[in-house]
């Protein structure tokens, strides 16, 4: 009897360090998943985000430091809402995923709150930009790290008529991200005195623009604004020059990526212009160690305008999973008291609505083949001017 | 509206009509010789689009500048290899199933359709990106007042109509014509004649394929782009024209061809007039809608075949 117990008593301090020295040798894996536009024309900036988000996977597991080893799995939503909830569904339900790094378009963000919501599933979003996907409900799952088009286009408005343009075209995709990006443009552009010849609603893969535009010309516009998505922005860039449109190319964050440029050749981008939410991060600290580590890794692709929020989405989660465990419940409200959290897109701070209040916005223009921040562009400092200037 | 902006519109609506035509014409010719439809046709069309994007990424590693020997051996390259494919699909897909109900030969076209689609999407490197097209022709442009003409859309709409005349006198002027529309006919009664009826077919669809391969070349070159799913709403587009013009005949495909694309921006610029608030992405449900009232109105096509079946 003395004899067993001490063996089980053996047995038992035996099983227990092995045990501790598994815990010390081989951390606890926790899943992520990341989920944006892997295929399909917006797919530059996905895979953009999905590697940002994979650097700050890496990154965090080569730290000694880290309690847990991070794993990220990746879901393609090709934009596509339904696409969207097949995809949410399948990583809410594994119940191994702890939170997700979510959605650059915007259809696809505002299709799956309610599965996140009904799941339990934390979710950062990364680049959708419509309001309602925060603002449409209060889901304590669901948080943004970038603005919404609201701040967007009241400086797009702002920042246009300040440089004494007058008249527009308007044209947009009739997703619910064009039509948003064309009713709060509309608005702030008539509070800010600009007037609107005409709005043109296309579907989002209409490949002909020229009866649009040759009706935008008639009407004689000093900048045709466009609310959608890189590949109709090339189309449509690139077709107001076969009608001989001379007007300056207003577009939203949905065109700023590499992938625009690359699609219309240096000459025909030149002067177009874009806004996003957000510092400019090349100009940051946190964003040169950004593009520093993100080139070590040897991706093929560049991170693209959402990139660093990407990773700034998933380094918010890895620091709540450090902080209260991998437990979906306890990260949700973790990532509620966000505030003040410094990152390489500025401070983060999420409202009741797990909404970031960025008040900033940043001014784009292509010059010579690349997006520049506006003041540091030779357009900002006088030197070149925008058509009609 | 100003005399040169009714020029810009008509003059989109004729290179828009053009590549439609072109698309109609291989659907008509099919149909014509073997009372087919081919519905992987306009995939056939992007195919031939990647196959000269292709040629011209190759040549360019190779290192030949001159644009126009490019768009020389682009254009030799895409046709060829389309023609070859067309008549592939018609020796191995369609004239096997001749004798079969003619849905076999629906589904079947449409599934090679998805095929071919998906296989671009998946093989080539970042299918499913837009490329870009490269630009080979001059761009150099003339203005009347508020008409734009650019050189590269007149070669162009040049080229089209080039195509389309050869088709035309090939089919009326030579000895293999008479041999197409001889089994277009009567395919029993041409065989008796010493006419070798399955070399005809693969000619005829040969000869369709080629013409998509054409129409999917200027498709890229107008708006130096492609993409994968380019071929899908042209299929659509181009079939219908040819229905509405009459199947089976060369002129109402061209007839049916322009008159789309002339729907499609008669809608864009009077719809959102007549109703305000209206966006211009309702052209295509104009556009489609009055072909149905054209198909109830004359069921057999604007240009009906002359002929009548008799039982």
């Amino acid at each position: 009897m003395i004899n067993f117990k001490r063996k089980t008593i053996v047995s038992l301090i035996g099983l227990g360090l092995a045990f501790a020295a598994g815990a010390a040798g081989a951390k606890q894996t926790v899943k992520l998943v990341f989920i944006g536009p892997l295929t399909g024309g917006v797919s530059a900036n996905g895979i953009g985000g999905r590697n940002s988000a994979d650097l700050a996977v890496r990154l965090r597991n080569q730290d000694p430091k880290a309690k847990y080893s991070y794993e990220l799995v990746s879901y393609d939503d090709e934009c596509k809402p339904n696409i969207a909830v097949q995809v949410a569904t399948k990583a809410a339900a594994d119940n191994s995923i702890i939170a997700g790094v979510t959605h650059y378009c915007s259809v696809t963000a505002v299709a799956t709150v309610d599965t996140y919501h009904k799941f339990g599933l934390p979710v950062v979003v990364w680049g959708a930009v419509l309001p309602s996907i925060t603002y449409g409900n209060k889901y304590a799952e669901v948080h943004r790290v970038n603005g919404t088009m609201i701040n967007q286009n009241d400086v797009a408005a702002k920042f246009m008529t300040g440089m004494k343009y007058k008249k527009w075209v308007v044209i947009h995709d009739t997703t619910d991200y064009g039509k948003g990006h064309n009713q709060y443009f509309s608005e702030h552009l008539k509070k800010d005195g600009g007037q609107i010849l005409a709005t043109f609603g296309v579907t989002a893969d209409q490949q002909d623009f020229t009866t649009e535009l040759t009706k935008a010309k008639e009407l004689k516009p000093e900048v045709i604004y466009f609310g959608g998505l890189t590949p109709l922005g090339v189309r449509i860039r690139s077709q107001m020059e076969k009608l001989g449109i001379n007007a300056v190319f207003e577009g939203t964050s949905g065109i700023k990526s590499d992938a625009f440029i690359e699609g219309l050749g240096n000459k025909l981008a030149e002067g177009s212009l874009s806004f996003i939410e957000g510092a400019p991060w090349e100009k940051l600290p946190g964003g040169l160690f950004f593009t520093g580590k993100y080139s070590l890794q040897k991706y093929n692709e560049a991170p693209e305008a959402y990139g660093p929020f990407a990773y700034a989405a998933a380094n918010l989660i890895i620091d709540a999973i450090e902080k209260v465990g991998p437990n979906r419940k306890k990260v949700t409200a973790e990532l509620g008291k966000t505030k003040d959290r410094d990152s390489i897109v500025g401070k983060i701070t999420f409202d009741d609505h797990g909404q970031n209040i960025v008040p900033l916005i940043t001014k784009y223009v292509v010059q010579d083949g690349k997006w520049l921040v506006w003041e540091e562009s030779e357009y900002g400092s006088g030197k070149r001017k925008l058509k009609g200037q | 509206m100003t005399l040169g902006l009714l020029s810009q519109y008509v003059f989109n609506g004729l290179m828009l009509g053009m590549i439609y035509a072109m698309v109609a014409v291989g659907f008509t010719l099919f149909f014509g010789v073997l009372d087919v439809i081919k519905f992987s046709h306009g995939d056939v069309l992007m195919v031939g689009a990647f196959t000269g994007l292709a040629t011209y990424l190759g040549l360019q590693a190779l290192g030949v500048d001159s644009a126009l020997v490019q768009l020389l051996v682009m254009t030799l390259v895409a046709t060829l290899s389309m023609a070859l494919l067309g008549a592939l699909i018609a020796k191995y897909l369609v004239l096997p199933l001749r004798l079969a109900p003619p849905l076999n030969t629906l589904l079947i076209t449409l599934m090679l359709g998805t095929v071919l689609r998906e296989a671009v999407r998946l093989f080539y490197p970042q299918g499913s990106n837009p490329k870009p097209f490269p630009r080979l022709l001059p761009a150099d442009s003339l203005s009347f007042g508020s008409f734009t003409l650019r050189a590269d859309s007149m070669i162009l709409l040049l080229a089209g109509l080039a195509a389309i005349v050869a088709v035309h006198l090939v089919i009326n002027r030579t000895k293999l014509g008479l041999a197409i529309r001889a089994v277009a006919q009567d395919a029993e009664t041409a065989r008796i004649m010493g006419i070798n009826f399955e070399f005809i077919v693969l000619l005829t669809f040969a000869i369709g394929s080629g013409m998509a391969a054409l129409g999917g070349l200027m498709n890229g070159l107008y708006y130096n782009e492609i993409n994968f799913g380019v071929g899908l709403l042209l299929g659509v587009i181009g079939f219908s024209a040819a229905v509405v013009g009459g199947l089976g005949n060369i002129y109402g495909a061209i007839l049916g061809g322009f008159l789309f694309s002339a729907l499609q921006s008669l809608g864009a610029v009077t719809l959102p007039a007549l109703f305000p608030g209206t966006s211009t992405a309702y052209k295509d449900v104009f556009a489609f809608a009055v072909v149905i009232i054209f198909m109830a109105w004359r069921p057999t096509g604007l240009i009906a075949e002359k002929k009548s079946e008799r039982v």
